[in-house]
Order: structure tokens, then C-alpha cells, then sequence
């Protein structure tokens, strides 16, 4: 701020403050003095049958002011709020929240620091960590992938063992620091319609569901000249491209015949936001191994 | 002893049309703006009712039109009829402006019909409380230009030497409203409906919070003080306590109020020293605000025994209650290390509503239920009960209200910065969410008493209307000259 704003900033804060306290001073005292009828304590001034009481301030009420304005006077001293004038107190919000982290890091150096340098593996066996790691995913992961981790519409269940990009403690960590772009090209105007819908029964078939037994032959060859570049030959996907597994009817965006024509006339776009920049390294490691171990449950229970 | 009435002898034939007009729409809008707010905080409550004509009635579509409606339509209205209304009598001359007049009343309900169909097409330009888009923002700075002349036009040519405090308080709000309106507008039109604020970044929040919190202090604080110091001390029979305080809470609120703004950004990108001049200045509101309460309350001091026979009187008595309530809540609340628990909760709705409900709705209300008789030359209106009856609905609706949205917005704060030991988040956001769900469900219940109240309200307004004026009923006021057109 130039040195003409912060005069401006002073100047304009004081004149206020100060004929505010003019104006409450110089009226405590009753302004009307009737020598005639000492009794009348009106002012006199009568407007569509209403008077009006020249009793003084009530005193409570003045010494209230007079406090806030005190406390104001005290607080534009110590704080910055007087234009560039710093304040004596020295403080500034930034310091205020650095102090905050300092003390924060210093305080939880022990239970965080430990897992920088931990195989993933091993922070997913300790029980503290784990907890640590599932509060830190319901305030992060949660808004997406669900409390439980299950998944929703668009955004892949993180308890099962189907990876888009791989389930290992690596690839988990490639994805959390730097996110993920999904991305499927529109078919339509590749294959056509007619395309689109034998694809489709080619899809289902290969999931073991109900399908046209024809359009699938003939969805067989459009999905062996486009699809199969990205999902493969067989359809099993491809984890370096994060193209699913079209044979496992596990589903991102539905499984209806509607949905996978959906999918395949207009593509899909899919976006999973770094977390390097928004969370530490130790936070990051800890998420990691929390999720490690929900697609590890279903593999201890089976 | 002098006396300020002009000389005695014919009465001014007062202008009570547009007041009339003004009043009938104040219950309309009043009932259409509530029974929004209704609908939302059900959707709070019950999601799925966002679906019902998707994306019409979506919460983020419905919420600006309830804000917009009970604001400025409801409130709007009642601002108009009861300033109409002093203006005349308290300068014993006739509203002075000739078709500037009917041009208020117009132009103001193009501009809510308005509102009423953009803001659920989704057109808006995104600043709270300032949503319309720049074609009704035009008209809506056009009939405030012939509102304010209008409104000193009628103040210039007073018969009484002095300027009642009632109007200092309507003439205040008129003037900042102006200034406030055109400048937080000030905006780049890229289509009929779609414009870009001429701001930008931490400069534009803090324009919007200079004219957010100062719709708040003008339109909704000192404009229904303006309201409080005609009618409470009319409807009491009783002198206003204190000149002085009027003088003194009248210069210090107008003057300190307007600084106040930024105390809804803080711990933002706003500079310290405009949160910390913000924050104090909230502080010393306090006093101001106080002496209003105060000059409205002790006006009764010989007169509490009609409290238990006017319920009107009661409405504008309990509606100071909830305004002292209020003006110190939002003081502290300014106070930042108390802003870190209450921001961004259920709190400030909370606070808003006590203001919203138990002030400016309650003490409308009151100067309603005193201003229908006077204008339909009645004695009194149709049913004192049923006054009776919508007082209680509302206080109980507001106190409801209150309470659901003190306890939600504490537990939220107290969820949201919650440490286990090891030094994660105790709670993820939606555990907070579950936890408000019982206040969103009383909060739905106080709104609907209140909405109810209103409901009552209309009928009875309606009746007094229209009912054939009872045998040997004699007129409210015998100042009254023979309405023309009853």
C-alpha cells in the first residue's frame, strides 16, 4: 500500500472514530431546560401526536461505548489495522498460521515422520497407521470414492482387486501424487451406429450377460479393429493405459446395455486430481497404505 | 412550551394509494418469500426434494430467490408502505412526486416478477444478495433515484420545523442503498443476461462484502428503525424516551456501519488491517445498535400493561428483543478468534434468521397489523386473536429456528477442528452433515410456524378489508381526513 493510502486509511478510520466519540460526548447532558415548567421533560417537538423525552444517555449504556472504543483504540495499537502501521504486537495472519504448522509438526513429527521412509507394506500392517490413514481418506478420498472406499458413478471402488492402473504400493503412489486422466475416445462417428450397438452386445457377451448372439459376431470385428488397440485382444484391459478389464462385469459407468453404448458412442473423460501439492508426503503415504489394505481384505477373504 | 405541528386547521389529504398498494404486496410477497424459505430448508433436510422440476427448483437456484424475496420484495415492500406512511404524517404534508409515485410501485414489481423468473432460469451474476442481472439491476437503481426524490421532495416541502428521527433513518437508507446498489453492480455486460463484475479477485469479495453486510445495516437495520421509531411509540401512546440517544445512536451507527464489511472475509486474502479495522468497528456496533433497542423499549416504560391486551404492540416490543439479541451476537461473532469456530457453519444462518425473523419480520409485522385499520378506516382489524395466535407462531418459529441453527452451527464447528492424537481430522465433513440433520429438520419445523403465522395474517388482513365496516365502527384516527376510495 502507497504511503498516500495508508494516510488515507488513518486519516478516514480516526475522523470517524473520533466525531463518533464527539458526538457521544457532547450529548450526556439534557439539551432542553424549560424555566417555565421545570416539571416538562419533552423536548417540545411533536410530530403527528408523537413526543419525545430529553432524558439524558442512560450511563450503562455510555460506559459500554466508551469501552469499545477503549478496547478499539488498544486493539489498532497492538494489530495491524492503522494503514502500513504494523501494530507493536508484530502479528501478521501468515505468522499466525506458520507458527500454527511449526507447532503442529513439532507436536506430530513422531507419529507422521516415521512413515517417509516406510515400505508401504509395512505401514499397511500397523494397525496406528491404518486408522490414521482411513481419517485422512474419509476427509480427502471420501467426497469420490465414498466413506468405505466402495466407489460411486464414475469414480472406480478402491476395495475390490480391479485396478484401472494397478493395485501395487508403486502404482497406488504414482496415482495419488500425480492423479489420473481417464480418457475414452468417441466411437460414434468411427464405427456408426449399427457399430456402436454390436460392440455393445460384443461387450456383454463377453461378460457372460444377456446379449444378441449376432450383433455380437458382428461386434466381434469392430472391437477386433478398434477396441482391442487399447482393452487388448481378449478384452482384459490394459493397466499401462488404465483401459479397464471389459470382462470382469465390473463396472465404472454401469453395465446396462444402454450405459456401454453410452460408453462407446461418446466416450468418457475421467479426471482424478494430483494429491502432491494438497498433502504431504507422510499424509500421501499413509492414504496409500490405507487403501493397500481395503483391496488386500478381499484377497485375505477369498 | 413550543410545538412543532403546523397550524391547525385543515389536515393534509394525505397520499395512502400507494401505501395501500405497498401494504397488500408486503403480505403477498411476504408469504411467497417464506414459503420458499420453507421449501429449502426442507430440501436441507430431504434432499430429494431438489428434484421436483429439476433444475428449476434446485436449492442453489431457489436459495438467492428466497434471499431476493424476503429481502427486497417482502421487506422491500414493507420499507416503501410504512416510509410512505411516516413521510406524510410526521411532515404533515402530502407525498410529493406525482408520477415518480406509481412508478415506485411499478417499477418495484416488475423487478420482483423478475427476479421471480431469472433466478430459477439460473441467470445471475453471483454476487449474494445482488444476484439479478444487469437489466433489473438498471431499473432496480431507476426506481430508487424516484424513491429517494420522491422521498426528500416530500421532506423539503414538510409543515413541521424539525425532521422526525424516523425519517433521518428511512433518508439514510435511501441515500447508502443508492450507493451501495450502483457501485457493488458495477458490471460488463456480454449478453442480455450474462454480465462480468467490473471487479476482480480480493477487491471484488470485499466490495461485495462492503455492500452485503451494509444490506444488512441499511436496508434491514436502519430503515426498520426508521419503522420502530413511528410506530412503537404511536401504537404504545407513549413519548420516545430519549432524544439524545437518538442523536448519538442515529450518527454512530450510520457512520460505523459501513466500515464493517469485511468481517466476512476473515482469515481470507483480505489484508490484515482491513480484517482488523473490520472486526473493530463491528465491535463498537454494539452501543450503536443497543441505543435503538433501548430507545424502543424504555419508550414503554409506563405503558407494559398494554402489552397484555396488544398483541401488536407485543410484535414490535418482542421484535427489540431479538434486534439487542442480534446486535450482540453479530459483534461477537465479528470478533475473529470467535469467527474461526463460527464461519462457514450453521451459525451465521442462525444469526441472520434471529435478525431476519425475530427483527425485521416481526416488528413489519406489528407495523402492519397498526397500519391496515388506518388505511381501510377501521377501529381495529377483523380478529385480535388471530393476531394473537400469529404472534405466538412466530415467536415460537424464530426461537426454533434459533436454537437448531445455534446447536448445528457449534457442533459443525466444533466437528470441523477436531484432532484425534495422533493429528488427523477426528470427523470427515459428512459425519458433521449427519450430525446437523436433526437441527435442519427443527429448523424446517420453526420456519413453517412462522410461514403459518403469515397465513393468518393474509385472512386477516383480507377480512378486515373486506368485511362491511361494523355497526357504529368509528375510525382508527381521528386525524384521518375521508378517505376517497374506500
Amino acid at each position: 500500500m502507497s504511503t498516500f493510502w495508508s494516510v488515507w486509511v488513518i486519516v478516514l478510520t480516526l475522523a470517524n472514530l473520533g466525531l463518533v466519540t464527539w458526538v457521544l460526548f457532547a450529548n450526556r447532558k439534557v439539551a432542553v431546560d424549560d424555566q417555565d415548567d421545570p416539571e416538562n421533560r419533552t423536548t417540545g417537538h411533536i410530530y403527528d401526536g408523537i413526543e419525545e423525552y430529553d432524558n439524558p444517555l442512560p450511563k450503562w449504556w455510555f460506559l459500554l461505548f466508551v469501552l469499545t472504543l477503549v478496547f478499539s483504540a488498544i486493539y489498532l495499537v497492538i494489530y495491524p489495522g492503522m494503514g502500513n502501521f504494523k501494530g507493536i504486537g508484530g502479528w501478521t495472519s501468515v505468522g499466525a498460521l506458520k507458527a500454527d504448522q511449526a507447532k503442529a509438526q513439532a507436536e506430530f513429527k513422531e507419529t507422521f515422520g516415521q512413515y517417509v521412509d516406510m515400505p508401504i507394506e509395512k505401514i499397511a500392517e500397523s494397525r496406528e497407521a491404518l486408522k490414521m490413514g482411513a481419517r485422512i481418506f474419509a476427509n480427502n478420498c471420501s467426497v469420490c470414492h465414498g466413506a468405505d472406499g466402495g466407489g460411486n458413478y464414475g469414480f472406480p471402488n478402491l476395495t475390490d482387486s480391479d485396478w484401472l492402473y494397478g493395485g501395487t504400493p508403486e502404482k497406488i503412489l504414482e496415482t495419488l501424487h500425480n492423479g489420473r486422466q481417464g480418457m475414452m475416445p468417441a466411437q460414434g462417428p468411427i464405427i456408426g451406429e449399427d457399430g456402436v450397438k454390436n460392440a455393445a452386445e460384443y461387450v456383454l457377451a463377453m461378460n457372460g450377460l444377456e446379449h444378441d448372439a449376432a450383433m455380437a459376431e458382428q461386434g466381434k470385428q469392430v472391437f477386433g479393429t478398434v477396441c482391442m488397440a487399447c482393452h487388448g485382444v481378449d478384452g482384459k484391459g490394459n493397466m499401462a493405459l488404465g483401459a479397464p478389464n471389459l470382462t470382469d462385469d465390473i463396472w465404472l459407468y454401469g453395465g446396462s446395455r444402454e450405459e456401454i453404448q453410452h460408453t462407446i458412442r461418446g466416450g468418457r473423460s475421467n479426471h482424478m486430481p494430483a494429491q502432491k501439492d494438497k498433502l504431504r508426503e507422510d499424509k500421501i503415504r499413509l492414504v496409500a497404505a490405507y487403501v493397500y489394505s481395503l483391496s488386500r481384505q478381499e484377497d485375505v477373504q477369498q | 412550551m413550543s410545538t412543532t405541528v403546523a397550524e391547525a386547521g385543515k389536515l393534509p389529504d394525505y397520499d395512502y394509494n400507494i401505501v395501500r398498494q405497498f401494504t397488500i404486496m408486503s403480505v403477498v410477497w411476504g408469504i411467497v418469500g417464506m414459503g420458499v424459505g420453507v421449501l429449502i430448508a426442507a430440501q436441507l433436510a430431504w434432499p430429494a426434494l431438489n428434484d421436483l422440476w429439476q433444475p428449476f427448483t434446485h436449492f442453489g437456484r431457489l436459495r438467492p430467490l428466497h434471499t431476493n424475496a424476503v429481502i427486497f420484495a417482502f421487506g422491500g415492500s414493507v420499507l416503501f408502505a410504512t416510509s410512505y406512511y411516516v413521510v406524510q404524517r410526521t411532515c404533515q404534508t402530502r407525498l410529493w412526486g406525482g408520477w415518480l409515485i406509481p412508478f415506485t410501485f411499478w417499477g418495484w414489481q416488475v423487478v420482483i416478477v423478475g427476479a421471480a423468473i431469472t433466478l430459477p432460469m439460473g441467470l445471475t451474476s453471483a454476487k449474494e444478495y445482488a444476484e439479478l442481472e444487469w437489466p433489473l439491476d438498471i431499473l432496480i437503481a431507476l426506481v430508487w433515484v424516484a424513491y429517494a426524490i420522491v422521498f426528500f421532495g416530500t421532506i423539503v416541502k414538510r409543515r413541521t420545523s424539525h425532521i422526525y428521527v424516523a425519517n433521518w433513518f428511512f433518508g439514510a437508507y435511501i441515500i447508502t442503498i443508492a450507493a451501495l446498489h450502483i457501485v457493488n453492480n458495477l458490471e460488463v455486460p456480454v449478453s442480455a443476461w450474462k454480465s462480468y463484475s467490473l471487479f476482480a479477485g480480493t477487491t471484488d469479495a470485499m466490495i461485495q462484502w462492503w455492500y452485503g453486510h451494509n444490506a444488512v445495516g441499511f436496508f434491514l437495520t436502519a430503515a426498520f428503525l426508521g419503522i420502530m421509531y413511528y410506530f412503537v411509540p404511536k401504537q404504545a401512546g407513549r413519548p420516545v424516551y430519549s432524544y439524545q440517544l437518538s442523536i448519538v445512536h442515529f450518527w454512530a451507527l450510520i457512520s460505523i456501519y459501513v466500515w464493517a464489511g469485511g468481517h466476512h472475509l476473515h482469515y481470507s486474502a483480505l489484508p490484515d488491517w482491513t480484517q482488523s479495522l473490520a472486526m473493530i468497528m463491528s465491535v463498537i456496533l454494539l452501543a450503536p445498535s443497543w441505543g435503538g433497542m433501548i430507545n424502543g423499549i424504555m419508550t414503554l416504560s409506563g405503558a407494559w400493561h398494554k402489552l397484555r391486551t396488544d398483541p401488536t404492540l407485543r410484535f414490535l416490543v418482542v421484535s427489540l428483543s431479538f434486534y439487542g439479541m442480534s446486535t450482540f451476537e453479530g459483534p461477537m461473532m465479528s470478533i475473529k478468534t470467535v469467527n474461526a469456530l463460527s464461519h462457514n457453519t450453521d451459525w451465521t444462518v442462525g444469526h441472520v434468521h434471529s435478525g431476519a425473523l425475530g427483527w425485521v419480520a416481526m416488528i413489519s409485522i406489528g407495523a402492519l397489523y397498526h397500519l391496515v385499520p388506518v388505511l381501510w378506516n377501521r377501529k381495529e382489524m377483523f380478529s385480535v386473536k388471530l393476531i394473537n395466535a400469529h404472534f405466538w407462531l412466530a415467536t415460537v418459529g424464530t426461537v426454533l429456528y434459533i436454537a437448531a441453527m445455534w446447536v448445528n452451527g457449534i457442533t459443525q464447528g466444533l466437528m470441523w477442528r477436531a484432532f484425534n492424537a495422533d493429528g488427523t481430522l477426528t470427523y470427515s465433513f459428512v459425519e458433521s452433515v449427519i450430525a446437523s440433520h436433526p437441527g435442519y429438520i427443527v429448523r424446517w419445523l420453526g420456519g413453517a410456524f412462522f410461514l403459518t403465522g403469515m397465513f393468518l395474517m393474509a385472512y386477516n388482513v383480507f377480512r378486515t378489508i373486506t368485511d362491511a365496516p361494523r355497526e357504529g365502527e368509528v375510525r382508527h384516527d381521528e386525524n384521518l381526513p375521508v378517505a376517497k376510495n374506500v
